[in-house]
């Protein structure tokens, strides 16, 4: 029972972090229609930046100050690139974005180079806060759910009790009528492009010690976050919320708990062949839940895009 | 994005075989059977073998993102399915189980891909756009993390390999050489070529651009948009099988990196690197990407930096890809009025180049300057050798590049008048209000 | 075909596949590994520990046979095994007899079965495969051949000497075993269980898991298990990022015991790991310099370390891969004849740079040396590594491991 409560700390760890990620990508989608497949690049961004202030002045300013960075350099993308391919359709937007994906991966390499680097939490946190049944739950952890918490409230705050929140999600669904009202709609783009690569290099500046800072946690990242957000619903905060716990929790319990497929089986009247190597279903027998626990969600997704493609909580088709 | 491939030689349509639709296949042929005597050397080969298999799984992977526009991020899983189906048969045919010649290999493999695009096509195809795109990235992502856990099939991380000599002898050739599979990859890319350049001639594959372009109106024509995308669909597996059997039969192995998202990603770049709305398009991306990858990485480490910056920067500015850039000139050259653009494009696109260059040279040098080992200053650029340290060479780099750019823009603007000139219809200038 | 190689190749190949000419006197060694993408700071620091070794052992003492100089020509294979036969064919058409190659396991397997291939299909340009880093114990059981010869001690002997020095330690009663879910992973995996059953029986095999490769994001419920397992040490031949983050993982986890690793150092790892991974990471290689053997070590790490300063000699072997290159040229005489080399390299004993001796057994050609087991401190390191203050201590040395290893190898030579 101890053991359940730890993975269900660990796994609201991972779906708090992916959340960060999800939250802002589902504006940006529901905004522009187009998936950013850029942006768990912007989340290694943040780390990165993180890393080089950390260098100089510590950990807590690059806390406030590679976000801000990452926000204006997503802004600049959304100005200077995604409203240029715009005209083009969406499409060019998504191959756009696959391409800059791969653009900034070399370019963090060309700087930063292909190793690991020494990114850690700061020492004021680094201490366990408690310990279950052996397994230590460093403070660190409980930093992360209580920043992507406060996130979330804020985030919700601004999007349903704030104008400028009406504003966006007036722009969300109808850009056309809110630039007649005088609005300007594509500052508006500009700006929520900046705030979600934002939230995303916050991600990135929070998860970098606890996840390994390298060159290839983009792509590690990347679509799994995809997923989060189809299986939440696009544009649905609350969707992205509960998506991202959902895949958090998932992907932990798959690991915690060795459930062999031959069990399975078994238990549905099948019986062991008797030369296991060398019958055409040997991989079936010997599979344990761990071994496919990270594809789970890619499954998760496809059965929600074959039966329900506006997602559990969205309102619209993809 | 409209089929613009015809060239207007051949545009009476349904009317027999005319010199402008036949000529294009005819050179093609003549010039794949004499490559191996201009390039003769077996890396040479081997490279020319490497583009033709990225050639004809590149033309497949255009038949959905071009003629149907389904924007897939996992089409390496049904070259991969194609390929190591034809490695099993090819094992079989060693151990003597079936006997085969090898030329029919790629055949197999394309009825495995096409058989894997059928029963995923079936409900993947329900819907276009981005549903379609997210359930390929899955199943991409499901079947790549497959290879490792489904050994018997897939052969875990080192693939499956075999020996393709165990295949029935056809005149005496038991394909143990380069040049013998060059001839066999030069056919099956010729047929391969041809039948998907047909099929995007036949009712299915026209209403396949129908269906891309505005479903609705395809489906008040009485065609099911649903079906038409699962018909291209399975075509396109089957194609990309048989580029996987060719794969098969080249490199004699497949491994986990066959379908992996990498390879689903790279085939994305190299088809809209050459160009999504032509027939050739995805043949120049192909041939281009090839030689990026083989010839450019034995020179500069930077290389992907570089092929990410080209993929980006099309988008961003030719969003129809090299052939787009070509087909481009189909107008100036009807006028005749090509001539009016080679002065601008020497002022200005001459420059742009040089300073790009320089722009590469000075990622170079710096690369160089932060990476080299000490005592080893030297490097070696455009056949020029110097010391990277040296601040002249510093100096003249960015001074090069930053003149290249300035004296491009100064002349844009001129080219984009000669641009806007060349590209009117003699005589409508005066017709214009 | 031959003899129209050397024919006009046009214009972009000719630019850019370079001569293809070989000169005399230089004796080329090709290097197929990554250079590019994410396992390039492997591949270019092992290329210039290749460099560096050619100039140390051969080009500045007055070359092999009278003269000839070893020169180390790159080729960037990005990790995957298409561009590495693509860049093997390259090499073979520029005159080059000798391959190196090393990271990933699933490339040698490749350029095995290709090169045993080519020497059978082209008799007059046969080429030899040195195999400086990939442990899968089945390139020299299974899929052996008289063309491939391995200088890393394999997965098999380096478990050996690890549960021997598990063995030793009777304050470890419970072991748990996690690794890549592909070939190493598994091979390791194996060789553990069978060692630890066979030479100590009351030892306990608490888990046996493998996780998918380079797809974990978070270690931590990996760890979790691992803890509640109570195992007092863990094994893993984990490498990369993912040794990283299982590393991390289980230390921030509580875990106190040793964790035994292959590849838990250098390339930004053991900064990485840093004051956290204290006498806790231990490693199992083929070769350590802390404390140096002799004098001439010190020197040449030391001269390694002013030539690089952002790179470390992470693959002692490579130094003997040179070492044994150019004794074998001299015994058989020749620098291009590689069936006579191949000959002459069997069955060679030599002195092991690093200390002890070298003999790459005939039967299977692997080598067979000592085996190091260290540890990731702070503490007596002359040479750290990372540019940090940790390194690696040796804390054991197994003197010929595994020379009675056994052998599936039924080698056909020519």
């Amino acid at each position: 029972m101890d053991m359940v409560l730890v993975n269900l700390i660990d796994g609201l760890v991972t779906g708090l972090l992916l959340f960060m990620l999800s939250s802002g990508l589902t504006l940006i989608f529901s905004m522009m229609g187009v998936l950013n497949f850029a942006h768990a690049s912007f989340y290694m961004l943040g780390a990165y930046f993180a890393y080089q202030i950390s260098t100089y002045v510590g950990f807590w300013p690059g806390l406030f100050i590679a976000p801000v960075l990452v926000g204006l350099i997503g802004a600049m993308i959304e100005r200077y690139g995604l409203r240029r391919v715009h005209q083009y359709g969406h499409v060019p937007e998504l191959i756009f974005t696959f391409g800059l994906a791969l653009l900034m991966e070399e370019v963090v390499q060309f700087f930063w180079g292909k190793n690991q680097l020494p990114y850690e939490s700061p020492k004021i946190l680094d201490f366990t806060l408690f310990s279950i049944a052996g397994n230590a739950i460093p403070a660190y952890k409980m930093f992360i759910i209580f920043a992507a918490m406060g996130i979330f409230l804020a985030l919700l705050y601004v999007l349903t009790k704030t104008r400028i929140g009406l504003i966006i999600q007036a722009a969300l669904r109808h850009p056309r009528t809110v630039e007649a009202l005088g609005h300007n709609v594509p500052f508006v783009f500009m700006g929520v492009f900046g705030v979600g690569t934002g939230l995303a290099g916050l991600a990135g500046v929070i998860a970098g010690p606890e996840l390994g800072t390298f060159p290839g946690m983009a792509a590690l990242l990347g679509s799994i976050v995809f997923v989060t957000i189809v299986i939440g619903g696009l544009g649905s905060l609350w969707g992205a919320l509960l998506a991202s716990l959902l895949i958090g929790w998932i992907t932990t319990f798959a690991v915690a708990y060795n459930v062999a497929f031959a069990d399975i089986l078994e238990a549905l009247g099948l019986s062991r062949p008797a030369d296991l190597a060398s019958s055409a279903w040997r991989d079936l027998w010997t599979l344990t839940m761990p071994q496919i626990g990270p594809i789970l969600p890619y499954l998760l997704m496809i059965i929600v895009l074959v039966f329900r493609p506006y997602g559990l909580f969205g309102k619209r088709d993809l | 994005m409209t089929d613009r491939a015809e060239h207007p030689a051949a545009r009476r349509r349904y009317g027999g075989l005319t010199l402008g639709a036949v000529a294009p296949w005819v050179i093609g042929a003549l010039l794949l059977a004499v490559m191996p005597y201009v390039f003769a050397s077996n890396s040479a080969i081997t490279i020319m073998n490497q583009m033709a298999i990225t050639i004809v799984f590149a033309l497949s992977y255009n038949m959905l993102l071009g003629q149907g526009g389904m924007l897939s991020f996992g089409h390496a899983v049904y070259m991969g399915v194609g390929g190591f189906g034809a490695m099993h048969v090819m094992n079989w045919m060693e151990q003597g189980v079936i006997a085969l010649p090898l030329p029919v290999l790629p055949l197999i493999a394309g009825l495995f891909g096409l058989g894997f695009a059928a029963a995923i096509g079936i409900f993947s195809t329900r819907r276009a756009g981005t549903v379609f795109a997210m359930i390929s990235l899955g199943i991409g992502e499901l079947v790549a993390s497959s290879s490792v856990i489904v050994v018997a099939f897939f052969g875990g991380e080192e693939g499956v390999s075999g020996d393709r000599t165990y295949g029935l002898p056809v005149f005496g050739h038991d394909f143990g050489s380069q040049t013998e599979i060059y001839y066999l990859i030069a056919g099956w890319l010729l047929i391969s070529a041809l039948l998907m350049y047909l099929f995007s001639r036949t009712p299915v594959g026209r209403m396949a651009n129908a269906v891309r372009d505005n479903p609705e109106r395809a489906e008040f024509l009485g065609y099911s948009a649903r079906w038409v995308r699962y018909y291209s669909f399975c075509a396109s597996g089957f194609f990309a099988g048989i580029a996987g059997g060719l794969f098969a039969v080249n490199y004699e192995i497949l491994t986990a990196e066959n379908l992996d998202l990498n390879t689903s990603g790279t085939i994305l770049l190299i088809t809209f690197l050459g160009g999504t709305g032509f027939f050739f398009g995805p043949i120049i991306g192909a041939i281009v990407f090839t030689l990026l990858q083989t010839v450019l990485s034995l020179h500069t480490d930077l290389w992907q930096l570089y092929v990410g910056a080209l993929f980006v920067l099309t988008v961003m500015f030719f969003p129809g890809g090299l052939a787009g850039v070509i087909m481009m000139h189909v107008p100036p050259w009807r006028y005749g009025k090509v001539r009016a653009l080679i002065r601008p494009y020497l002022a200005a696109v001459l420059p742009a180049a040089v300073g790009l260059l320089g722009l590469a040279s000075f990622l170079e040098v710096l690369f160089h300057l932060r990476n080299a080992a000490r005592g080893e200053e030297g490097m070696t650029l455009l056949w020029v050798h110097f010391s990277s340290h040296d601040p002249l060479v510093w100096g003249v780099i960015i001074v090069v590049t930053v003149a290249a750019f300035w004296l491009a823009r100064r002349n844009a603007p001129a080219l984009r008048a000669a641009w806007d000139f060349a590209n009117t219809p003699p005589g409508a200038d005066e017709a214009r209000p | 075909m031959r003899t129209t190689t050397k024919l006009a190749l046009g214009t972009a190949l000719a630019l850019g596949l370079g001569a293809t000419t070989a000169m005399a006197g230089t004796v080329k060694i090709a290097f197929i590994d990554p250079l590019s993408g994410p396992f390039a700071t492997t591949g270019t620091n092992g290329l210039a520990e290749f460099k560096y070794a050619a100039d140390q052992f051969v080009n500045s003492k007055g070359g092999v046979l009278g003269g000839d100089k070893f020169q180390i020509v790159p080729f960037d294979n990005k990790i995957s095994p298409k561009e590495s036969l693509i860049q093997l064919q390259v090499a073979i058409d520029q005159g080059i007899r000798f391959i190196a190659q090393g990271n990933s396991s699933g490339v040698a397997n490749a350029l095995t079965d290709a090169i045993k291939k080519h020497n059978r299909r082209n008799p007059n340009d046969r080429v030899l495969f040195l195999n400086y880093s990939a442990v899968d114990p089945a390139l020299t059981n299974a899929k052996c051949n008289f063309w491939h010869f391995r200088f890393d001690a394999n997965a098999d002997i380096k478990m050996d000497a690890l549960t021997d020095v598990i063995k030793a330690n009777k304050k470890l009663k419970r072991t748990y075993l996690i690794g890549q879910d592909y070939s190493f992973g598994k091979a390791v995996a194996a060789a553990a269980v069978r060692d630890i059953s066979a030479k100590i029986p009351d030892m306990k095999i608490v888990g046996n898991e493998l996780h998918p490769i380079g797809r974990v994001k978070d270690f931590t419920p990996y760890a979790r298990k691992i803890v509640a397992s109570g195992a007092d040490d863990v094994i893993t031949g984990n490498w990369g990022s993912d040794m990283v983050g299982l590393g991390k993982a289980v230390i921030d986890a509580g875990f106190k015991g040793p964790i035994y690793t292959y590849y838990a150092a250098a390339t930004g790892i053991t900064r990485t790991f840093g004051a956290a991974g204290k006498n806790i990471i231990r490693l199992v290689q083929e070769g350590n310099y802390n404390p140096p053997a002799s004098k001439a070590v010190d020197q040449y790490v030391s001269g390694f370390k002013a030539k690089y300063p952002n790179k470390d000699i992470t693959q002692a072997r490579i130094a003997n891969v040179i070492r044994m290159l150019k004794a074998a040229m001299e015994k058989a005489g020749t620098d291009t004849d590689v069936v006579k080399i191949a000959y002459a390299m069997e069955g060679m004993q030599m002195d092991n740079f690093w200390g002890g001796k070298l003999l790459m057994r005939a039967k299977d050609h692997q080598m067979i040396q000592d085996v190091y087991i260290t540890v990731h401190t702070d503490e007596g390191i002359t040479h750290p590594l990372d540019n940090s203050k940790y390194g690696l201590r040796t804390e054991k040395v197994i003197k010929m491991a595994g020379l009675n290893s056994p052998t599936t190898c039924k080698m056909k030579r020519p």
